[in-house]
């Protein structure tokens, strides 16, 4: 199977590759996948506490060039964003711009799913609740 | 430095090219000589004929047979299917059970698992971290019912070669036959029916350097006279085992596949396994890298190595448009599983599917070699600086003790 041009671009030449403090409070952490499954994914926020914008957004991934492309997307849409707006990214808007084909819209999947467990994180230490999501479509 | 020229091809065990020789050997049978072998009575289908039975004793030959014991197929997936449910069917009053292992090539297990259907009892061997069978364990499964023995020669994603001999040696102890899948073990390495002790042995050309959509089984003439019941109705060809007309071409290419790979075998196998270990002592210079399966009793042309820390897809697509390997990620197919032989081995999941097999072969160079270590290692450096696997594992963090969200 061909990747797209894009893939390709994002995997070549990933954004936002790195780690961000997680002990930090404005800094948000997710981290899901699992080794077994081949995939894991770690996307970070950093959030400017005062305007409630995502300054800057960093990712890890270990899987398939999909995932990894899914996760450089992420980051780069995440950033300049606010929080709720982040809310709103939908997996099938990665799998649109990526081209990706259907069996791998799991790795889209992963993507949204970190971006809302990073979100949660954030919530949570800054003494917000933990926002309920519906159960993401299954691997 | 010469112009090293891409894409490199190191999947030698998903197929082979055909050697120029070969395709050189089949032309005429297309157009000039393109008679039908079954055709008794004028000079097109005797001259068919001849050449199917040149090439049958150029295959035998290879593998220490008689000609009257080659039977044509359509490749190993047709052999492995005519070779077990022929026994199981010819030798139903006998018995209806077959020993096989966990790590068989698919067309071996599915057809076993069709054997289990059809009524038939199969008892599946579990392999040791080196891929191999234990020989106690399989002498002990045999029973009164047992009818067929049927191990692989040489595993396709490792590159393991099960003890033959021994194997056969158990069988035929307790009266049992000993059906082999050879595809990947034979030209490879010296196969012999006669001394390996082989009753059934199913292999196919395009592994060979011959074309695709040939192959064929070795089924046994005398001590014992082994017996399929053909598996597909028609016209009787191959003594009655195997029906429809001859590939005539196919055939052609592969005997004289067999021809080369008998002549070059010995020089072949010594300057492949040069370059194998090249390759593979250059790659396991990286921190964290596995081969999978026993490096002792081995194929000479392939290699197996997890990555750890990094998924087998994504690192080849770091290569693969000049490249080409494969992979027992679970990434590179449809299924969510990774390769089931490595995980027989004892592999966790997270290792499968760091996974990467290279298979050498004839047309390999030294210089591709070179290349191939320069670029898998850049890739590999490349992703862990992007896996968060690899950050935790760097500072110490028990990868097991994280609670995972699982799916
Ligand atoms: C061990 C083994 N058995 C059987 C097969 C199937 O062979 P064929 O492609 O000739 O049907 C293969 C090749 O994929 C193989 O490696
Ligand atoms: S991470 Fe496995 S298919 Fe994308």
């Amino acid at each position: 199977m061909a990747y797209s041009e894009k893939v390709i671009d994002h995997y070549s030449n990933p954004k936002n590759v790195g780690t961000l403090d997680k002990s930090q409070k404005n800094v948000g952490t997710g981290l899901v996948g699992a080794p077994e499954c081949g995939d894991v994914m770690r996307l970070q926020i950093e959030v400017d506490e005062t305007t409630g914008i995502i300054k800057d957004a960093k990712f890890k991934t270990f899987g398939c060039g999909s995932a990894i492309a899914s996760s450089s997307l992420a980051t780069e849409w995440l950033k300049g964003k606010s929080v709720e707006d982040a809310l709103k990214i939908d997996n099938m808007e990665i799998v649109e711009e990526l081209n990706l084909p259907p069996v791998k819209i799991h790795c889209s999947v992963l993507a949204e799913d970190a971006i809302k467990a990073a979100i949660n994180d954030f919530r949570v230490k800054n003494g917000m609740e933990a926002l309920k999501f519906e159960e993401s479509v299954l691997h | 430095m010469n112009m090293l020229k891409l894409p490199i091809y190191l999947d030698h065990n998903a197929t082979t090219p055909c050697d120029p020789r070969v395709v050189e050997t089949m032309i005429p049978y297309f157009t000039e000589h393109f008679g039908n072998s079954a055709s008794r009575n004028h000079p097109f289908g005797w001259q068919a004929e001849e050449a199917i039975d040149y090439a049958r004793e150029q295959i035998a030959k290879l593998i220490g047979a008689d000609p009257k014991e080659i039977i044509f197929t359509s490749g190993a997936t047709e052999g492995d299917n005519l070779a077990i449910k022929g026994v199981f069917d010819m030798y139903a009053s006998k018995g209806n059970h077959i020993i096989t292992a966990t790590t068989e090539h698919k067309a071996v297990l599915d057809t076993c698992k069709h054997i289990e259907k059809s009524g038939g009892e199969v008892t599946y061997l579990e392999v040791n971290d080196e891929g191999m069978i234990d020989l106690q364990e399989l002498e002990a499964s045999i029973k009164p019912t047992t009818i067929l023995v049927a191990i692989m020669y040489a595993n396709n994603e490792i590159g393991a070669v099960q003890p033959v001999k021994e194997i056969s040696r158990i069988a035929k102890k307790h009266g049992v036959l000993f059906f082999t899948d050879g595809t990947q073990a034979v030209s490879k390495i010296p196969v012999d029916v006669v001394k390996d002790g082989i009753d059934l042995m199913a292999f196919s050309a395009h592994k060979m350097y011959g074309p695709k959509g040939v192959g064929a089984l070795y089924v046994r003439r005398k001590s014992p006279r082994v017996k399929v019941t053909a598996q597909m109705d028609g016209g009787g060809h191959e003594r009655g085992m195997r029906s429809g007309t001859l590939n005539v071409a196919g055939i052609v290419g592969f005997g004289k596949a067999c021809e080369i790979a008998m002549q070059d075998m010995e020089t072949e196998t010594k300057r492949v396994s040069v370059l194998r270990d090249k390759l593979e002592n250059g790659l396991m210079k990286l921190e964290e890298a596995y081969v999978n399966g026993s490096r002792e009793h081995r194929l000479p042309h392939v290699t197996n190595i997890s990555f750890k820390y990094v998924e087998g897809e994504g690192l080849m697509m770091g290569f693969n448009k000049d490249i080409a390997v494969s992979s027992g990620s679970a990434c590179t197919s449809a299924s969510l599983e990774p390769s089931y032989v490595l995980k027989a081995l004892g592999l966790g999941d997270d290792l499968a599917h760091s996974s990467l097999r290279f298979g050498l072969g004839r047309f390999t160079t030294e210089e591709q070699i070179d290349y191939t270590i320069e670029q898998v290692s850049k890739t590999v450096i490349k992703l862990r600086e992007m896996s968060p696997l690899w950050e935790m594992y760097k500072e110490g963090v028990d990868l097991d003790k994280i609670e995972w969200a699982h799916h």
